[in-house]
Parts: structure tokens; sequence; C-alpha cells
């Protein structure tokens, strides 16, 4: 079975001009935003895919490979209607183009925004090659199929080859309409392919933007004001200029660039220069100011996210009531691979090669500071060393371009790990204050949320209006899916001068633990069984209440855990999908946390590859953990106070749980994968906390908070 | 500047260099081995690990100087022509996800097999630990090790 699917006449052009060029089909603004490419444009940067007579299949994957396996994930969806032979699946990055649509990498979003355009892709091909077949044999094309690379004749069993037959497709119409698989009938789809890009990250060969290397390169670092938009005042090179290699050094938009021949000179010279810096409007900012400000600021009105019933009423008149503040800190993204990037600016162009999550931002910028339009403006993206979302920033490209620009070399910039941790994006902290209320057969009536913080999107914007609410603030916290009749979710926005971004899962990062653990005390209360308290309060969220189960039945829900240890639960829903997380917890007497543990159940829709949904479950329970157990981004006198692994510190091998991913069938369009199993794994373990200890923890991170049994 | 002569992935190498250069961007930036990946800087991370004679060392945190003479090994010349089962166990489990701390990672697990051809999962944790992932793949880092154990 199979769904026809109308192909507007826009949607694909075909590119292949040349005899024994293949079948090349193009993008034809199929995507948002995108512009329509003209039909004579040359056709390999146009390419969606192309099939050379070889049969090799070359996919145009347009977004980022950040480490969770979209390089294989989307070329999975063009083979699966292709009835590609996947081992003849090659992968291309293009050059930042427009005509892409958006490039960009955020929001667990490339399998959604690709689902359908890359299938029909495939699907278009797969018909060319279909009809270009039954010319041949002077056949209906209704007698012919695809299978692994070959159209069949029913038949007769005549075959050909995709390759022997892509010329001729290439002289045949684009079809009016395709049909694209049932998923019943998928072979590909829903299945652990091993990833293209493994291989190479496994011997060395993998190329990240750091390795980047170009003939007469210098290599550059840049110290940045250690105050949020501080500015340099002065500087004494005098010593660092003595460092051997040291080419040039001299302040740029961004603070002060150390040109050199290689690394470790730059890296030397960087910290052999003496700066003095104007500290600028944020030079007093420290954390306990900070939390001091949010908590005075928590008594004014806030921005109205959700309003249901009447809450305040509700309250009032609640058999018991139940009252909590929360707060979580400031997060860095700290991606292995530092930040960099290389340019090489010439009066004529201007080429970037950048592990970057949004090259369309990259070439915009590098064309606002060489002046060359952006036709000129080349940017090849490279494997990145993690992204989070610190990727999607700009900010080391300008550097690179602004660096090569001015000493006429190509430049690789390459931020020193304290750079990168002190020179933010940040995900934003934040104060909370709850109420809840009961009846008197304990049932939930009232849910108040105060979230007091700063606004992601004016730190990005300050132009947008304090009186529009941000979306990031309230996301996993105003669609709180409980049935509670009377709700009050409101969020009063404080400006703070450090900068903050995208960090993965953005507001369910934070609110998934708020909202969850505070439900978890409202249980409490109601002396309610945490698991069964939620499920019956999601009567009306069958998606996250199926997660739920699923997580609970298999982490033993019910039963008695193994001697001493605890369980904690948790659900949420990010990027339309839906996680619930189990952790089984211990904590000896000393009152040393041990997460033994973590049962996840996910409801990502259809799956396209489960092993990279069990992959970025895994991964992003670790990073949740971590910013759960240490996680913290601390202000002194302007200043960030970590620097290095050391004080910004990472779970490691030695304390990983047992993680184990639970995936519910599906047949909902897909969610996203990426980010959506970190904001449950908080409130799991410190649920479980409260369960072995009666001590609930209201503060991120976890640290060094005193777990010993109340 | 001095003149200094090693072995690196079996191949005798003389460079004229700065003795306090560290090795990481001797090896990256000089030899153009670009697998060894900088991380931090202090010995915190273990993207840097290469082998010093057989031993795992952070080149982050090593002078040239002080492996004069010596023999190294990089990810690039951690295997012949064919993968090192240990490098195929990764592929076999699918460990990477972003990549970027593996070639450290399997650097370091290439040495903890050499000593202890059978490490329990304690070993691993032992010997593991020094080695940040960011992507948290440390669970299939486990089961990678395990299962090139079993095959060797």
């Amino acid at each position: 079975m199979s769904t026809p699917t109308p192909i507007s006449r826009r949607e694909f052009i075909k590119v292949s001009a040349q005899a024994g060029a293949g079948l090349i089909i193009g993008f034809h603004l199929p995507l948002n935003g995108a512009k329509a490419a003209p039909a004579t444009d040359a056709f390999t940067p146009n390419a969606f895919l192309s099939i050379n007579p070889a049969g090799m299949i070359t996919v145009t994957v347009t977004k980022s490979e950040i480490g969770q396996g979209i390089h294989t994930g989307l070329p999975m969806l063009v083979a699966e209607e292709l009835g590609a032979d996947w081992s003849k699946i090659r992968i291309e990055s293009p050059v930042a183009h427009e005509r892409y649509g958006s490039m960009g990498t955020y929001g667990s979003s490339s399998i959604r925004s690709m689902w359908t355009p890359l299938r029909k892709a495939g699907a278009t091909a797969r018909d060319m090659l279909i009809a270009a077949a039954a010319q041949t044999w002077d056949v209906v094309p209704a007698t012919c199929r695809a299978d692994k690379g070959t159209v069949i004749h029913g038949p007769t069993g005549k075959r050909l080859g995709y390759g022997e037959l892509a010329d001729k497709a290439a002289t045949l119409a684009i079809p009016e309409e395709v049909a694209l698989k049932d998923s019943k009938d998928f072979t590909i789809l829903g299945t652990p392919v091993p990833r293209l890009d493994i291989p190479d990250k496994v011997n060395g060969t993998a190329m990240f933007g750091i390795d980047v290397t170009l003939p007469g390169m210098l290599t550059a670092t840049v110290v940045h004001s250690p105050y949020f938009q501080g500015k340099l005042a002065s500087f004494d090179d005098g010593q660092a200029k003595a460092v051997a290699g040291v080419v040039k050094i001299f302040p740029i938009t961004g603070g002060l660039a150390i040109v050199a021949r290689d690394t470790s000179a730059a890296f030397a010279a960087a910290q052999a220069v003496e700066i003095v810096w104007d500290k600028g409007p944020n030079g007093q900012l420290d954390s306990e100011g900070i939390a001091r400000l949010l908590e005075e600021k928590a008594n004014e009105q806030g921005l109205v996210a959700r309003d249901q019933g009447n809450a305040r009423e509700a309250l009032s008149k609640a058999r018991k009531t139940i009252e909590a503040v929360y707060e979580v800190p400031y997060l860095a993204h700290a991606t292995m691979e530092p930040m960099n990037c290389t340019a090489h600016v010439t009066a004529q162009k201007c080429e970037v090669w950048a592990p970057t999550q949004n090259p369309q931002q990259a070439q915009d910028v590098a064309s606002r500071i060489t002046g060359l339009p952006k036709e000129s403006v080349a940017v090849h993206t490279t494997l990145s060393g993690g992204g989070f979302g610190r990727r999607s920033s700009a900010d080391f490209v300008a550097e690179a371009v602004e660096i090569s620009k001015a000493v006429g070399a190509p430049v690789k910039v390459i931020w020193t790990r304290e750079e990168d941790l002190q020179q933010g994006f940040y995900r934003p902290t934040n104060f909370n204050r709850f109420q809840a209320g009961l009846d008197n057969k304990r049932r939930p009536v009232a849910w108040t949320h105060r979230i007091v913080g700063p606004s992601l999107l004016r730190s990005i914007n300050p132009n947008r209006s304090k009186d529009q609410i941000d979306f990031t603030s309230i996301d996993g916290a105003a669609n709180l899916p409980y049935g509670i009749p009377n709700l009050l979710v409101d969020n009063v926005v404080v400006d703070i001068g450090v900068p903050l971004w995208w960090w993965r899962s953005v507001g369910s990062s934070h609110n998934a633990f708020l909202t969850e653990s505070f439900i978890d005390e409202v249980a409490h209360a109601a002396k309610a069984d945490p698991f069964t308290f939620r499920r019956d309060l999601l009567q009306d969220h069958p998606r996250h209440r199926g997660v739920l189960e699923l997580a609970a039945s298999n982490a033993g829900w019910g039963k008695r855990p193994p001697r001493g240890r605890s369980r904690g639960i948790a659900v949420h829903e990010a990027n339309g999908s839906f996680v619930a997380e189990v952790a089984e917890i211990s904590i000896d007497k000393a009152g040393k946390l041990r997460v033994h543990r973590v049962v996840c159940a996910v409801d990502c829709g259809e799956v396209v590859n489960p092993d990279s949904v069990k992959a970025q479950m895994e991964g992003s329970i670790v990073f949740g953990l971590t910013a759960a157990l240490y996680g913290a981004i601390t202000l002194k006198s302007g200043k960030v106070q970590q620097s290095n692994f050391h004080n910004y510190k990472m779970l490691r091998m030695d304390e990983m749980p047992a993680v184990e991913v639970h995936i519910m069938p599906s047949t909902e369009s897909p969610g996203g994968i990426g980010e959506p199993g970190t904001p449950p794994i908080a409130p799991a373990v410190t649920n479980a906390i409260f369960a072995a200890t009666g001590k609930r923890i209201r503060r991120l991170p976890i640290g060094s908070q005193d777990l010993r049994k109340a | 500047m001095s003149r200094i002569s090693f072995v690196i992935n079996g191949q005798e190498r003389t460079a004229d260099i700065d003795p306090k250069m560290q090795l990481l961007w001797f090896i990256r930036d000089t030899l153009g081995l670009t697998g060894t990946k900088y991380g931090c800087g202090m010995s915190l991370c273990g993207a840097c690990t290469v082998h010093l004679n057989g031993e795992a060392i952070r080149s982050c945190t090593t002078p040239v100087s002080l492996v004069a003479g010596q023999e190294i090994t990089t990810i690039e010349g951690l295997s012949g022509e064919q993968l090192t089962p240990l490098q195929q166990a990764w592929i076999d489990e699918q460990v990477p996800q972003c990549g970027y701390c593996h070639s450290g990672q399997i650097m370091t697990a290439s040495v903890l097999l050499a000593d202890n051809p059978n490490p329990t999962d304690q070993d691993i944790d032992r010997a593991m630990s020094g080695n940040i992932c960011r992507c948290g793949t440390y669970q299939r880092i486990r089961r990678a090790i395990h299962r090139a154990a079993q095959e060797v």
C-alpha cells in the first residue's frame, strides 16, 4: 500500500543537462522560505540527490552533523523511497545557500522538517528510473518495480541497475504525483542502520572544524573581555610578541586577536599578553546578587502564560496548600571541540570552514564583515565536536573572518577551553515560586507557577518588548499536562547582562525539573504514589501517560527496589516527543549519591533509526545528569568563575548509570530526538533523592548539598 | 629551537622545534596528524591521548623535549591496513556520536586491553574515567571494550 502524493511543479527540478551526468534531482522551493533556483542553475550545488552512471547515489545533507546522527537519518529518508541499495549511498554537505531553505540545525527539527521533502525526492527519482526501464523494455511502468538499486520487470524478471538507467531517466519529465510508502512497507526506515560517519570517527580521519588546514594558514586565538560587554582599554604585548612564532597582535571587535604560526605560539602569547579592560555595564555582576534580585522581583506581576479557571480563588478554598521555591543556575554548553573557525578572505571572495549549526547565518555575517556579496562567500560546514545549541551562533565565525581580512591570509581561530567556558552564551538562570492546592479528597485543584528570570529572546534581541512573552522561558511549564482545573503560570522578566543562548532542550531543560519536582511534592502532600498520581492526572494526554507507564513497568515501579536503592520518576514533552525516565539511586551514610540505573521510555512518533533514538536518549540523559549533579556557571565581580573541566565538571565513566531505552511503537509523525531525553533526568534523580532521604532538592546543581538522611 | 628526533607511528622524524611546545600541537600543527584532539590543555579530558612507548599519555601537557628518542603512536598509527579489534568493536557497538573525544578514548582503551586483556567493569571505570565524552557514550564505550576483549 502506498499514498499518492502530488508534486507541485515548482517542487523539484531536474538539473542534469549533460549526457553522462546521471540523474540529478534538484531543490525547487519545497522548503520553508527557500528561493526558487532558476532552471538554468548549475547542477551539483543544487542537488537533493544524484545518481551517477556507476549507480552511486549522493544525497545532499543540508543539516549539520553535531553527533545526533543526522548525516545517516536524512539519507535513510531518501533511500527508503528510492528503493536504493544502502551500500551505494554517499552524502555531501553543500556550501551554504538560501536555496536549501533553512540549514539551521536546532530544536531537534531536522527529521521533522525533512521527513516529507526528502522522501518525495527519493520517490520522484524512483518513478523516473522505473519509467526509464519501462521505456527501454517497451513495457508498462506498472509491471516494473524498484528493489535495492535495480528496476525489475515482474513478468520477465529482467533487471536494470539504477546506474544504467540514470542517464535515460534524466531525459524524462518529473512526475506530477508520486506514491510514498506506507510505514509497514519500510525496509530501511525503522531499522538500526549503522551510521555513515562512524568509521571515520574511529581512525582519526573525521574532519572537524579544528582540523581544517590550508596552505599558508596562520593560527589565531582571541582573548575576550572577561566582563560581558566589557571593552579593551589598553594592552601590553611586549612579552607576548617575544613568543617564537607570533605574527601579529591586534584588537578586534570582540577582544584581542593573537595571530601566530601555530596554536602553541598563539596560546602561549595569549597568556603572556597584559590587558586592561574597561569593565563596562556588567563589571559588578555576581551570582548572589542575581539570586537576590530575582527573589525580589518574584513579588511583581508577571506576564500571563496560562490562565485556566481561577487558580487564586481555588487556592484560597483549598483544604491543603503546598508552596515551594525553586532555583536553577546558568549553564554552559562545553562542547568537546572548543569554538573555532577557519576563514580565507581575499578582495574577491571569502571562504569559511566552520563547525556550525547555522551556515547561512555564518554566510550573512561573513558577507557583512567583508563587504562581499553573499554569492562570493562560501561557507563549508564541517563536522562539529558537539553543538547543543552553542554553534547556532556565528560569533566565532565573525572573528575568523575579521582576522583573516586584517592579516590577508587564511586564518584558523581556536578558542582555549577557558575562553569557551567564560565567553558564554548561557542557559538562563531563574527563580520560581509554586503554589498548589488539594481539595478534601486530596485531589489537586489549583497550581500556580511564577517564573522569574532573564529572557533568552531579549538577550538575543534587546529591542524585543519586555511585555511580550518569551516562549523559551515558559516552554514545558505553561503546557503542564496534568488535569488540574485551575492553573496560573506567569513570567516576570528581569534583565541581567549575562548573554543567553539556546541550550539542549532550552526551556524544558529547567521547566521539567521545576514542574516534575513540584508535582512530586503535590503527590506527596496528597499521600499518593508519584507514578499513579501522575498517571491519573494524564487522562487527556495519552502519549505522556503511555511513556510514563512504559518506563514505570520496565523499571519495576511498585515492586521493591534492590536493597538500599530508591526510585524517582518524571515525564515531559519536548520537541514533539514524549519521554519518561525512572532513576534508581542510592545514597551512602556519608551522603554520597550514586545513580545506578535509568529506565527511559520515549514516544517520538514514527522512528527513523531506532539505534539513533537510543543513542540520543543515552546521551541526553548523561547531558542532563551532568547538569543536575554539577552544572553551574557562577559570577563574581562580573567574571565567570569556572574555567575548565576541574571546576565545570562532567559526568565520567565511573559515574555512568546503566541506561535502558524503550521505544513506544507509534505511527504518529516523527518527533525530535536530540533534546527531549535531557529534561526528565534531573527531576527523576531529585525525586529519587526525596524517596531515599525525605530531602527535597529545590536548587540545582545537586552538587555538594547535604544528602544525608533527614 | 632545538633539534629533536623520535619515532612517530613507526617513522623516524627529526625536527627543529621549541622544546617547550606541547606534544599535542607538534602532532597536530607541525606533523598534520589531526586525529589527536585538543579539549582542555590541562590533562583533564583525555581528548589528546597518545601512546608514548606503549603507555597512554596526555599530549596536551607533555613538552616535546620529554619525548626525544622515544616512540609515539597516534590514532592514525594505531592500526595497519585493518582496524584493530577495538576500533572494529567501536563501529560494531556504534559508539561515537559527535566523535571528537573518541581518538583519545580508543587510545586509552587500547592500553587498558594491552595491560589487561579481560577487564572488569571496575577496571574499565578506573582506566577510562580520565576521558570525558560530552555526548555521553560511556555505556557503549564499556560495551565495545568488553566486546573487543572477547574477540581477541
